[in-house]
């Protein structure tokens, strides 16, 4: 067990004890992996019904300014300033090097910029924002907590407090009252199924979250099913199958950078990235599909048919909805196309596995 | 039939020469839903402290060691099929492998269920 005399907690954490949760240390938070129902519950849960996830450690950051999305433009290859008011858009820190800092949230609302950053990355991207976005003042919201409901029950789950829940389309976000609690929500999630995030007044938290656990579709998810349920859906883990290493076309995540600034540039590595749009990459971040039953996880080699080391695995597990194993990796750009036979060194023995694209689910987000 | 523990919450019990190796209830609750076993084959010899089976939950993967050495005589086919039955039924039909004991005294420096209901206390 971990030393959890040094951690931060969540305005949840009491909460989450009370409802029997198995507390870990993660990134520097004291957080549920899971409820007594388990992994495997938790996550078939959130796909069939709804589940209540506390992201609490989350950096919620507002950035305001003159032009905010333009200044942050010189940070990420994303296209900020084309993005309308009341949008969200999947991006990325990046390096000199085109190497990932970090991902991120943005979206943009009337009169800032309201991001959200990984909880162990998220002092480094504050600082990193702070001195270089020229003439924009970059606050950490410590005061807010957020939480994500996913799942096809939670548009009505949200509904009961909000009518205007469902005419919000996948990857918007509006400040909104949610009964009695103004919360600013988006519809997006991390689990391959619709639902929403709520940023909340930390005080109202533990209130709200008791309120959506009394809705029969509700039930708490913890960290280990949001890993699954994000396995599942093809979604990047930051500091496993992202990191300063791995450039954002290694990593498949070229359709987060527009016509725009791929022609223009203009953000830390940019050069490496037009480079590797012309010239191609020497490895790229594919679905993995075990042929057994054994998972492969996070560092398992993977080998050629001439035992060759040819990538790795960097997220492995078994997919409760697939009911299989599933995992993604990095593999030479040759071994990329889906269907390549492969094998997993697990415990000393090569384990065949295919490629196959990603995700392994179907997504269902709301139109 | 005295069902002994290890520190490594494996539990053992001895009937005749061959004894049932599995991990313990408490194991089972730590881990979380089971989905893959890796089990020996029959034949392979293994000293007490050493790994014999692997078993997977959705988070991680677990070894599984001998608590004490001998020859696998058996692995349960009933739980590479169903995983779940070590949730289930660790101390009974959830068993990993039958060994073969080459050293019966082993069996001395375990823990009886007394005991090790006291060390899970200190957990």
């Amino acid at each position: 067990m971990g030393d959890t005399e040094n951690l931060n907690v969540t305005p949840l954490n009491a909460l989450h004890r009370e409802l029997g949760a198995r507390m870990v240390p993660f990134a520097g938070y004291d957080m549920p992996v899971q409820y007594p129902t388990g992994i495997l519950t938790e996550h078939k849960h959130t796909r069939a019904a709804a589940g209540l996830f506390d992201v609490s450690h989350m950096g919620q950051v507002k950035i305001t300014g003159a032009d905010p999305a333009k200044a942050l433009e010189a940070l990420v290859p994303g296209d900020i300033v084309a993005l309308d008011v009341g949008k969200m858009r999947y991006t990325l820190f990046t390096n000199d090097a085109a190497g990932i800092l970090d991902d991120l949230m943005v979206n943009k609302r009337d009169r800032d910029l309201f991001v959200i950053v990984n909880a162990a990355c998220k002092e480094q991207d504050i600082a990193h924002m702070r001195s270089h976005l020229k003439g924009c003042e970059v606050e950490y919201l410590e005061d807010r907590a957020l939480l994500a409901l996913q799942g096809p029950a939670a548009v009505d789950v949200l509904s009961r407090l909000n009518s205007v829940m469902p005419a919000m389309s996948f990857g918007m976000g509006a400040t909104l009252a949610l009964g009695k609690y103004e919360a600013f929500v988006t519809r997006s999630g991390y689990t391959g199924e619709d639902g929403f995030e709520i940023s909340l007044a930390a005080d109202q938290a533990e209130e709200f979250a008791r309120w959506l656990l009394s809705q029969p579709e509700v039930k708490p998810i913890g960290l280990g099913a949001r890993d699954s349920l994000r396995l599942e859906a093809g979604l990047c883990l930051y500091g496993h199958d992202i990191d300063t290493t791995t450039t954002p076309i290694e990593a498949g995540l070229a359709w987060t950078i527009s016509k725009r600034r791929r022609e223009e540039g203009g953000y830390p590595g940019a050069a490496v990235v037009q480079k590797q749009l012309k010239d191609g990459v020497s490895r790229k971040r594919v679905g993995i599909q075990p042929e057994g039953r054994a998972p492969a996880r996070e560092g398992t080699e993977i080998l050629n048919d001439k035992g060759e080391k040819i990538g790795v695995i960097t997220s492995g597990g078994f997919g409760p909805s697939v009911d299989a194993p599933v995992a993604m990796g990095y593999v030479a750009s040759d071994y990329a196309k889906a269907g390549t036979p492969l094998s997993l060194m697990v415990r000393g023995k090569p384990l065949p596995a295919r490629t196959c694209t990603l995700p392994f689910i179907t997504k269902r987000y709301a139109k | 039939m005295t069902t002994r523990y290890t520190k490594d919450h494996e539990w053992i019990r001895l009937d005749g020469d061959v004894a049932t190796v599995g991990i313990s209830d408490y194991a089972q609750s730590q881990l979380g839903d089971v989905v893959f076993v890796d089990l020996p084959a029959p034949g392979k010899t293994v000293a007490a402290g050493a790994e014999v089976a692997v078993v997977e939950s959705v988070k991680a993967a677990s070894e599984v060691y001998a608590p004490a050495s001998g020859e696998v005589v058996e692995s349960n086919q009933a739980i590479a099929d169903d995983p779940a039955l070590v949730n289930r039924a660790a101390q009974t039909e959830g068993w990993f492998v039958k060994l073969k004991l080459s050293n019966k005294t082993e069996l001395d420096a375990l823990m009886d269920q007394a005991a090790y209901d006291a060390y899970l206390k200190t957990l």
